[in-house]
């Protein structure tokens, strides 16, 4: 047998260590998209013999029933208070907990696993606990309020409320995750662009950050926004375990519909639209943050 | 002018400086020189303001800076990283001293330095002194652009621009040119000491390469071990070092430094033929160190040194001449390029002239006063 030319060789190498993990990402993920592009054209239900072609009937039911338009309102209602605010308490925590590490590492070391707890936890189980928390007759929160004189919130069955309520628990959730990411950059900023800085006049805390914390934490903002949007649009948990999308679809989300139409009525066509559309928004938004932010933050 | 008054820096435990004074006289190019991790360096950071003794004073124009920001202190300073700002394009780098010193917080607000009209103004003025300066550095085409997209050299040059701006009122370099290659190094020794004539300004400068701090600087502190060993003019410190560390630290071959007993009128070793001369106050020390630098040992018929030649480099313009003295001590001599040398085993003899040569206390390694010359034979 004739051996294969240099380039060859160096091309199968290529095949052997790509080609598995292509071939997976194709049968585990590109094909079931597709698949599921497919049925959300159609009023497949799950289990059955026979499905017919609806055309876009699943995509103006979602855009159109109240329910469905509640879920995808509800869900960029979410996504818009949880991002900014998990963003911008992560980065005020990392800070403060950058800077601390400067005079007693061991304090921070303590806050920095106290933080990042919530990650690690199951959020099932710490839903329980913020249910126990926020009980309207038992809970720690209300017992607090009564005591300082406020009326008591039923904040989990409030229809104005619950949604916020859900958003505060996952601004809890991920600050831990935001903050350990952007302690890695904060601790890859050059000290001596501090220093320069100083020299230059930029010495109050203000013009410090302006001038070289935030710059440098470009690259480190748009990766941590990336992953909150995503996480955010997939709010199902609290939804779940929490109010079940109540009261009155006041906390119907994205997922957790789907969850619903897909597995409890075994709707698989509907259930596949609001996949494509759930899909649709994460790409999108991803998109739209490289797009703007990726010219911003690599200064080439 | 900049003075250190018994500076002391400890880090924890650790003592890094231990008792700095210098003083940097108005419009001198000062160079700070010693091996890393010598202190150079948080001496730099010291009279910056970027750190703080522990004990000690630093002083400018005989006020105590100890309260004051760097900024305070009008320094401006040069990193060996250059410690531009990456988002910012190289006009903006340069001009930033500026807007944080002449504009109020209003006037530097992104877009309303666009619309305030006082903003305006000044903006159109730090634009003009922005351009002069990169006229000045040859910079003018890469005003626009990232740092990113700046080669070594350019980069340099920008932080120098940077530095200049604002008029300041000394400039401390922290190894400006360690990071660029030997060519270029070489062309911005020259731009930086042009520099130094036309601001006329103090430049305090830290580096670890001899040939920088003796070819631009007037005068040279030699910096060993936290402490300075001796501050001088160049040649001062190449023609008279006051002690052995520094006389071992500077010169582009490694000084011999050899032990030599003494009694009256006589010496031992490569030096036997010579004896020892002191004032006659001076006790003569039983023994000592004796220090010649190579290129000051060359091969002379008659001279007064006998080594035998073990081994030869030759190096273009010279020859170096690795030798071994009856008293088995390694001695180095450098010979010019077009010597012929003997072969490996022979014996040569090698001529000084007596004011190359350096004697050090053997304990203390402080310079003596004690001479060699030939014996009355």
């Amino acid at each position: 047998m004739r051996r294969l030319s240099r380039a060859g060789r160096d091309a199968l190498t290529d095949l052997w260590l790509a080609g598995p993990a292509t071939v997976m990402m194709i049968v585990l993920i590109f094909v079931p998209v597709a698949i599921v592009a497919l049925l959300s054209f159609t009023d497949y239900q799950f289990g059955a013999r026979s499905f017919r072609f609806v055309g876009l009937e699943n995509y103006t039911t979602l855009f159109t029933d109240p329910i469905g338009r509640r879920a995808v309102t509800n869900t960029l209602l979410y996504v818009a208070v949880v991002i900014p605010f998990s963003m911008g308490l992560a980065l005020l925590v990392a800070m403060a907990l950058h800077e601390m590490a400067t005079w007693s590492r061991m304090l921070s070391n303590v806050l920095r696993a106290a933080y990042f707890l919530p990650v690690a936890a199951t959020l099932v189980a710490m839903a329980l606990a913020w249910q126990m928390l926020l009980h309207p007759s038992i809970g720690l929160f209300n017992a607090v309020l009564s005591h300082l004189g406020f009326p008591r919130q039923d904040l989990l069955s409030d229809r104005g409320l619950v949604l916020y309520t859900l958003a505060a628990i996952g601004i809890w959730q991920t600050i831990g995750y935001n903050m350990v990411l952007f302690l890695a950059g904060l601790a890859a900023i050059p000290r001596h662009l501090y220093e320069a800085a100083e020299v230059d006049g930029a010495d109050r805390p203000w013009e410090r950050f302006w001038t070289v914390t935030w710059p440098m934490l470009g690259p480190t903002t748009l990766f941590v926004a990336v992953i909150t949007a995503t996480q955010s649009f997939r709010v199902f948990e609290t939804v779940a375990t929490l109010t079940d999308g109540g009261p009155a679809f006041a906390s119907e989300t994205l997922v957790y519909a789907l969850y619903r139409e897909g597995f409890v009525y075994f709707k698989a066509g509907y259930a596949s639209a609001i996949t494509m559309v759930f899909f649709a928004f994460v790409l999108a938004l991803t998109l739209l943050q490289f797009r703007i932010l990726e010219r911003r933050v690599h200064y080439k | 002018m900049m003075a250190l008054r018994e500076v002391t820096r400890r880090f924890g435990e650790t003592a890094v400086l231990h008792g700095i004074s210098l003083e940097v006289a108005e419009g001198s190019f000062t160079s700070l020189l010693g091996p890393s991790g010598c202190g150079k360096s948080t001496t730099l950071r010291i009279m910056a303001g970027l750190d703080r003794p522990t004990t000690g004073r630093v002083l400018m124009d005989g006020r105590d800076v100890a309260e004051l920001t760097p900024a305070e202190r009008n320094v401006a300073m040069v990193f060996q990283s250059y410690a531009l700002y990456p988002h910012l394009t190289v006009a903006q780098n340069i001009a930033l001293p500026l807007a944080m010193r002449r504009m109020s917080r209003l006037e530097r607000l992104p877009g309303l330095d666009r619309l305030l009209p006082s903003a305006r103004a000044k903006r159109a003025d730090q634009a003009r002194r922005v351009a002069s300066i990169a006229e000045m550095l040859g910079i003018e085409d890469l005003l626009q652009r990232k740092p990113g997209q700046l080669s070594g050299g350019q980069k340099q040059r920008v932080a120098v621009g940077r530095a200049l701006v604002r008029d300041p009122s000394i400039f401390l370099l922290d190894e400006p040119l360690s990071n660029l290659d030997a060519t270029l190094r070489v062309q911005m020794r020259a731009e930086l000491a042009a520099l130094h004539r036309r601001t006329e300004k103090s430049f305090v400068y830290v580096t670890h390469d001899q040939v920088e701090a003796m070819s631009m600087s007037d005068r040279v502190a030699v910096v060993l071990g936290g402490r300075i060993a001796q501050v001088g003019a160049p040649r001062d410190l190449y023609e008279r070092p006051e002690n052995r560390a520094v006389a071992a630290f500077i010169g582009a071959q490694p000084i011999n430094l050899l032990d030599v007993a003494f009694a009256p009128g006589e010496s031992s070793g490569p030096f036997a033929a010579l004896a020892p001369r002191t004032a006659s106050t001076t006790p003569l020390p039983a023994r000592a160190t004796v220090g010649i630098r190579p290129e000051h040992l060359v091969p002379a018929p008659g001279g007064a040194v006998r080594a035998r030649l073990e081994a030869v480099e030759y190096l273009g313009a010279e020859v170096l001449l690795h030798l071994r003295a009856d008293d088995g001590q390694a001695l180095r001599a450098l010979a010019p390029g077009d010597y012929a040398p003997p072969a490996p085993g022979s014996e040569i003899a090698l001529a000084f002239e007596p004011r190359h040569v350096h004697v050090f206390d053997a304990t203390s390694g402080a310079r003596l006063a004690l001479g060699l010359e030939r014996a009355a034979a």
